[in-house]
């Protein structure tokens, strides 16, 4: 069992989960994972890792409440003890100093991204963060974020900014007034990703993403998190999650990713009206 | 996957054979009943529940031999001077004793007899692929057409023991002080944990799941291997003392050489069969394409059967096709018949000969309506505008000539191309080795299929300390094989342990 040292909402729909897991925060590196389980009936589910404290031993995965697992995860508090935390699975991202590089991150990417951006800024660097947010209140861990970028851009679509910008029409403006980009890495839902990756292929530059397909063990046994790069099927589990966005076939991972829509659904339903005590 | 070691019994195995045939009350049970007597007795017939209820629920199909059974059964071995049995067993029970020991009414003795060499007799007596072991060079075999029944023999002495109550905790040597890490609770890795524990030293099991049991816990289904057996072999490790940790996985959570730098001083690596085998034709990614490793782990490990009481989805399919024609094949498609299918098929490319599921599978799985459709295989998968699977195109073939596996080969027939409409598929043509622990502990010594590499006659790896055994080494193989390899190899990290 793994326990729970915080659990709190960031902004509607986004939560924050830190839990005491001394092991997998002693070997945690930025883009790497956890699988979560939240009760003995649940599902597993993979969370990026979005930050850890070695010495306190914790690791921080922030998440979107989506479906039947996440739901459960937004009710623990601190001192609530989930079956399942363990990792840090997958290959962690490439850090290098490549000159220049472009971090767009959206949803839970804002997180993820947060890491990575770290690394590389301390890899030498120069780290342009753009972030993905309907509106200015769904904006978090701002602060965070500027210490480790050199640039700090937000496309979002209210008035706070001023702007009706998503994460392509950004980038494409960026490289439009010379902005010299030498790397690029994405993070977040699949449509930020990929449309991250279809703005940066004009200009050729290599764009990373964490690809998020279905898990079920996520250790390399099921094969349930199989995507198509370069034509050859790789699994996100033990190949990934990072790979490269301009080789990725997107149509068979939005399709993948749909694979449980009218289940999801239900479960969620069915524990709502099962499990939840009625409002007072 | 490698070269197998040639069965031969060690000198102190056949000592102990011979000394337990030249008891005097082994003596006189042979000699209460003359040999043709014994050969007239039929085979007994395990009972099964009949196939039109168990086809539709999770329960087990077989319902083991009630005592009068056994007792009978027991007699018709003739407990013969050279029992080639106990060489067909990769453990090398000692099967006569057991068999007699029954013969005797001595069930919890029989029990404790398996036990010496094999300390998951209920799971063996379930999955072992008797036919081709032991029974297959039973002496009964030759001189009455049907061997004796050593799986269902088994079988009813480690349930009797584990029903009565009367499982006991061997006294254990005072504690070596050594210890001893096992990666992977499953047969493999149970088994050496269990050896060495009996021996004295301090073991700790790391598993990445969050059940121990390893495929007996996410691979094979309940109708075959109810999962409280299990749980009661994993209890009786805890009782010897062997520490289990669960959401542990090595290579990513600890490095061997971290866990050698915290004191450990023996390594077993049995983390298992992994990624999944596809054919590379086109729609394999399709939703609807399962493979077979996923299939089960949603059933058996994540209980997908009982959604929504259980989070974890599943799709089901009308008409499911199975690609293999192995026992996780036939785990597959016996799944799907019980999760609702109309049509259940196994597709096999080779012909009924070849097919590698044990006998008994095969039985149980046309008796609950299970098609089987040989000398075929799919060559693409066809989606809807979802880009969920509707129909595969399937190739005919015939047998031509022998492979390197002895086999006949299939050839493809030019132009027998045909279209079936299916709903559902599950790809269960093997796997290749766990990845992650090549990948993270530097200098161990891999094969050329993503093998562990072992020294076939000790288990031990390149590595000074580290020994393997089970799918890591052979990729996909059977529970009784990994539970040989592990045998052997806590018999050497023993001796490396004392040394």
């Amino acid at each position: 069992m793994a326990k729970i040292l915080r659990r709190e909402r960031l902004v509607p729909n986004l939560h924050v989960l830190e839990v005491s897991a001394p092991e997998v925060a002693r070997k945690s590196l930025p883009g790497q994972f956890v699988m979560v389980m939240p009760d003995e009936r649940g599902e597993r589910i993979p969370l990026t890792i979005a930050d850890w404290d070695r010495e306190k031993g914790s690791v921080t995965a922030v998440f979107m409440t989506v479906g039947t697992t996440t739901h459960k995860l937004a009710r623990l508090s601190a001192g609530d003890e989930i079956p399942v935390f363990v990792g840090p699975l997958g290959k962690p991202s490439d850090i290098q100093n490549y000159g220049t590089v472009l971090l767009a991150g959206g949803c839970f990417g804002i997180a993820a991204i947060y890491p990575i951006a770290r690394a590389l800024k301390e890899a030498g660097n120069k780290v342009i963060t753009l972030i993905d947010v309907k509106a200015g209140y769904l904006l978090y861990w701002e602060e965070k974020l500027r210490k480790v970028s050199d640039r700090f851009l937000v496309s979002a679509r209210d008035h706070r900014f001023a702007t009706k910008d998503y994460v392509p029409a950004k980038i494409k403006s960026l490289l439009a007034e010379g902005a010299k980009v030498d790397r690029a890495v994405a993070i977040g839902c699949t449509y930020l990703m990929y449309s991250a990756c279809e703005a940066t292929r004009p200009a050729g530059i290599k764009t990373m993403v964490s690809l998020n397909p279905i898990m079920v063990d996520g250790t390399g046994m099921c094969g349930a998190c199989r995507c198509a790069v370069e034509g050859k099927t790789r699994f996100a589990c033990v190949d990934g999650p990072d790979f490269d966005g301009h080789a990725v076939d997107w149509a068979e991972l939005f399709a993948r990713r749909k694979s449980y829509l009218d289940d999801e659904i239900r479960s969620l339903c069915y524990w709502e009206r099962t499990q939840l005590a009625p409002c007072a | 996957m490698a070269e197998e070691k040639k069965k031969e019994l060690p000198e102190d195995v056949k000592a102990r054979l011979k000394a337990g045939f030249d008891l005097e009350w082994r003596k006189e049970l042979r000699k209460s009943m003359p040999a043709k007597e014994r050969a007239r007795i039929p085979r007994q017939k395990m009972p099964e529940r009949p196939a039109e209820v168990r086809s539709s629920d999770f329960g087990e199909v077989n319902q083991g031999l009630p005592a009068a059974a056994a007792l009978l059964e027991a007699k018709r071995c003739l407990d013969c001077p050279n029992s080639p049995c106990v060489a067909g067993c990769p453990v090398a029970i000692d099967i006569p004793s057991f068999i007699k020991l029954i013969e005797k009414g001595e069930f919890e003795a029989a029990a404790r007899k398996l036990k010496e060499t094999n300390s998951l007799p209920a799971i063996c007596g379930r999955v072992c692929p008797q036919e081709v072991q032991c029974e297959a060079v039973c002496t009964m075999k030759k001189a009455a057409g049907t061997p004796v029944a050593i799986g269902n023999l088994e079988r009813f002495a480690a349930d009797y023991e584990r029903e009565k109550g009367k499982v006991v905790i061997p006294a254990l040597p005072s504690s070596t002080g050594k210890k001893v890490a096992v990666f992977g609770a499953g047969p493999a890795g149970l088994t050496v944990a269990g050896d060495l524990a009996k021996a004295g030293h301090q073991v700790t099991v790391f598993e990445a799941l969050h059940t121990a049991g390893g495929v007996l816990v996410y691979g094979i289904p309940e109708f075959r291997l109810p999962k409280r057996i299990l749980e009661a072999e994993v209890d009786y490790l805890r009782k010897l003392g062997v520490e289990l940790r669960m959401n542990f996985v090595v290579g990513r959570t600890a490095t061997l050489d971290d866990l050698k730098e915290g004191g450990y001083q023996a390594f077993f690596i049995g983390t298992g069969a992994g990624l999944p085998n596809f054919m590379k034709i086109p729609g394999e990614n399709l939703v609807g394409v399962y493979s077979a490793n996923e299939y089960l782990t949603r059933v058996n490990l994540m209980k997908a059967y009982d959604f929504p009481n259980y989070d974890t989805p599943m799709l089901l399919g009308r008409k499911v096709a199975v690609i293999g024609g192995g026992n996780v094949a036939m785990d597959s498609v016996r799944n799907a018949k019980r999760l609702g299918a109309d049509w259940a098929a196994i597709i096999y490319r080779r012909s009924s000969e070849e097919m590698p599921a044990r006998l008994e599978e095969i039985h149980h799985a046309e008796e609950e309506g299970i098609e089987f459709h040989y000398l075929q295989a799919p060559t693409k998968f066809i989606g809807d505008e979802r880009g969920r699977v509707k129909a595969m195109e399937c190739l005919k073939m015939e047998l031509g000539e022998p492979d390197s596996s002895g086999r006949r080969r299939p050839v493809p027939i030019k132009g027998s191309e045909y279209v079936k409409e299916v709903d559902l598929v599950v790809m269960s043509i093997g796997q290749s080795p766990n990845p992650l622990i090549g990948q993270t502990t530097p200098g161990l010594k891999m094969g050329k299929w993503g093998n562990v590499d072992v020294d076939w006659k000790t288990m031990a790896t390149n590595l000074p300390g580290v020994w393997a055994g089970g799918d890591i080494i052979r990729g996909g193989a059977t529970v009784i094989l990994a539970m040989g390899d592990a045998r052997t190899a806590a018999a050497e990290m023993d001796r490396f342990l004392r040394g």
